[in-house]
């Protein structure tokens, strides 16, 4: 959005000192801003500071409840009144909230220790995303049953809109599960793991991967050639199962159709 | 993240169909599949635009299925039409593709502005009662209007400051946006009430002297109770709570001034199970019923009426 001329240059605008009051509360309430007798009224200023900062705070919740079962409410409280103050809403569409997040996280000091959060924090963006992805089709494997051996290894695919695939050092799947709960046995920080989001129907499916799964699929994601992408994971994993990685491409509706020539992106 | 703009939407089968003179309700997720499961008798649901402008998926299959049932009602929260800054053109696009997808019967807005510079305060923000700002607000309906080619309510806001700046009464100044706009009013009668409380007048008075002859559409909601800085009540539109028995009085009123109106309820927080939602809106039908028998009785012979 480019900054727009105030029509009429005799009237103070009243927009920029409202505003940064409301996220700042040691910045005074501007001039003329009273109650109905004329007298100054922080109380009822504070209405609108506490309507904006509790809403963006519950919002943030409702965003990322994984990391907030992570960290318990204090805890992320005090992380998103930081982000809050440096990383307001920039759009009135408030499911884009929240964005900056995964990298805030990155970069905030007292969260160094605690890396995996950022890739939490990425999944439960992902994790939206995929909620209002635009619907398109889904390959189906029977799509691919004419198909000669020799060519399905040539063959690339285009990843449906809704899919995200993250590959991670550390329990992503794990942590991202809790959002139902957390369970009694935590989580083990040493296991590297990745974890797809796809949207075959209405709902989201969060799919836990292996390493060798989220370096495959994220590859074929990229548009890579089965062939390539199968070459590249058994390089690090010659175990891998490459037929068994398809499938679950195919199960959970990672892929668009092959023929239809929209959807993507 | 995808946007309704990037959506390739299934149409939804539907003709644009008027709001009838009922009580409707605020729409929300949790309460849609028992609202098509029991086909609830509701005259009409409303929606707030901007939980519809993703590209798809669960919103907007939801919105689709009740669109096929129900007339719909659309209504912003964040154009900012009180701001200063022009109209954020992608926000009015993505307004534009719901209204034309969906084809509601009504499309409304408020007296407030929400966005400055870049940033959205994700709140209604009020606004000084000046010329400099009415003739702003104008252009600003107007502009809407143009790009949706249609005419849009404006809702009268809940406020809990006053500008001193302010030179004109919100009623004096909700009627000029309506007459040089040529815009339609939303009537929010909780938001009267919250109002004058807050600011200790009538609100009698305030329905009495304003122009409820451009009301095409009322809204009903619950507020929360605090004091302000001199202990005196300060009411919160929380929209969390039933509608309270002020404003039901208020509403019968205003009905007694303009005769039925489509009425929603709104209730946005602590958000009910859609029963107790359900049984709010059928207080509004039954006084809207009231309403309509004592207006044809008005309108017939005395002794026919006895």
């Amino acid at each position: 959005m480019t900054a727009g001329q105030i029509q009429n240059p005799t009237e103070a605008g009243f927009n920029s000192g409202f505003g940064a009051a409301l996220l700042d509360p040691d910045i005074a309430i501007p001039d003329g801003i009273t109650d109905a007798q004329g007298d100054v009224a922080p109380k009822r200023f504070g209405v609108y500071r506490n309507n904006v900062v509790v809403g963006l705070m519950e919002a943030l919740k409702a965003a990322f409840p994984s990391i907030l079962v992570i960290l318990g409410e204090d805890n992320f409280s005090r992380v998103a009144r930081n982000f809050i103050a440096l990383h307001p809403p920039r759009s009135p569409m408030m499911q884009h909230y929240g964005g900056e997040f995964p990298q805030f996280v990155a970069g905030f000091a007292p969260l160094k220790n605690a890396g995996y959060l950022v890739d939490v924090a990425r999944a439960e963006r992902a994790f939206l995303a995929a909620w209002h992805a635009a619907d398109a089709p889904l390959l189906d494997g029977n799509e691919l049953a004419g198909i000669a051996p020799e060519q399905t290894i040539a063959l690339s695919f285009r990843k449906h809109p809704a899919t995200t695939i993250i590959s991670s050092l550390f329990p992503v799947a794990d942590l991202f599960a809790f959002r139902n709960g957390r369970p009694e046995s935590g989580a083990d920080l040493q296991k590297a793991q990745g974890i797809a989001f796809t949207r075959p129907g209405l709902e989201v499916i969060a799919t836990t991967l292996t390493s060798g799964e989220a370096h495959f699929l994220s590859t074929l994601a990229l548009g890579e050639s089965l062939g390539e992408a199968a070459g590249a994971v058994l390089e690090e994993h010659p175990d891998f199962d490459i037929s068994a990685a398809f499938a679950t491409a195919i199960n959970t509706g990672m892929f668009l159709p092959i023929s239809t020539p929209n959807g993507d992106e | 993240m995808q946007t309704i703009l990037e959506a390739n939407l299934p149409k939804a089968r539907c003709e644009q169909r008027p709001i009838p003179a009922r009580a409707g309700v605020g729409l929300k997720p949790e309460h849609v599949a028992e609202i098509l499961e029991s086909e609830a008798d509701v005259g009409f649901f409303e929606v707030h635009a901007e939980n519809y402008m993703g590209a798809g998926g669960m919103p907007h299959a939801q919105l689709r299925a009740i669109r096929e049932q129900y007339p719909l009602s659309l209504h912003g929260v964040g154009m900012s039409i009180g701001g200063e800054r022009p109209i954020d053109k992608d926000h009015l696009a993505r307004f534009k593709t719901i209204a034309e997808h969906y084809r509601p019967g009504l499309v409304s807005e408020h007296l407030a502005w929400s966005t400055h510079d870049d940033v959205f305060y994700n709140d209604l923000l009020p606004v000084p009662y000046t010329n400099a700002v009415l003739n702003r607000i104008v252009e600003h309906v107007d502009e809407v209007q143009n790009a949706l080619g249609r005419q849009m309510l404006i809702e009268n806001p809940s406020t809990y400051v006053t500008f001193s700046q302010s030179s004109w009464s919100e009623v004096d100044f909700m009627a000029e946006i309506a007459r040089r706009s040529g815009c339609g009013l939303l009537f929010d009668v909780n938001n009267v009430f919250v109002s004058a409380t807050n600011h200790g007048y009538s609100p009698r008075d305030y329905i009495l002297a304003y122009p409820l002859h451009l009301v095409q559409e009322i809204h009903l909601a619950g507020h929360a109770a605090d004091e302000d800085d001199k202990g005196r009540p300060l009411l919160i539109d929380a929209h969390d709570r039933e509608v309270c028995n002020d404003v039901w009085e208020l509403y019968r009123l205003v009905l007694s001034r303009t005769g039925p109106l489509p009425s929603l309820v709104e209730w946005d927080n602590d958000v009910p199970q859609w029963p107790v939602l359900l049984a709010q809106a059928q207080i509004a039908d039954e006084i809207l019923g009231r309403n309509l028998k004592n207006n044809m009785r008005s309108q017939m012979p005395l002794e026919a009426a006895q």
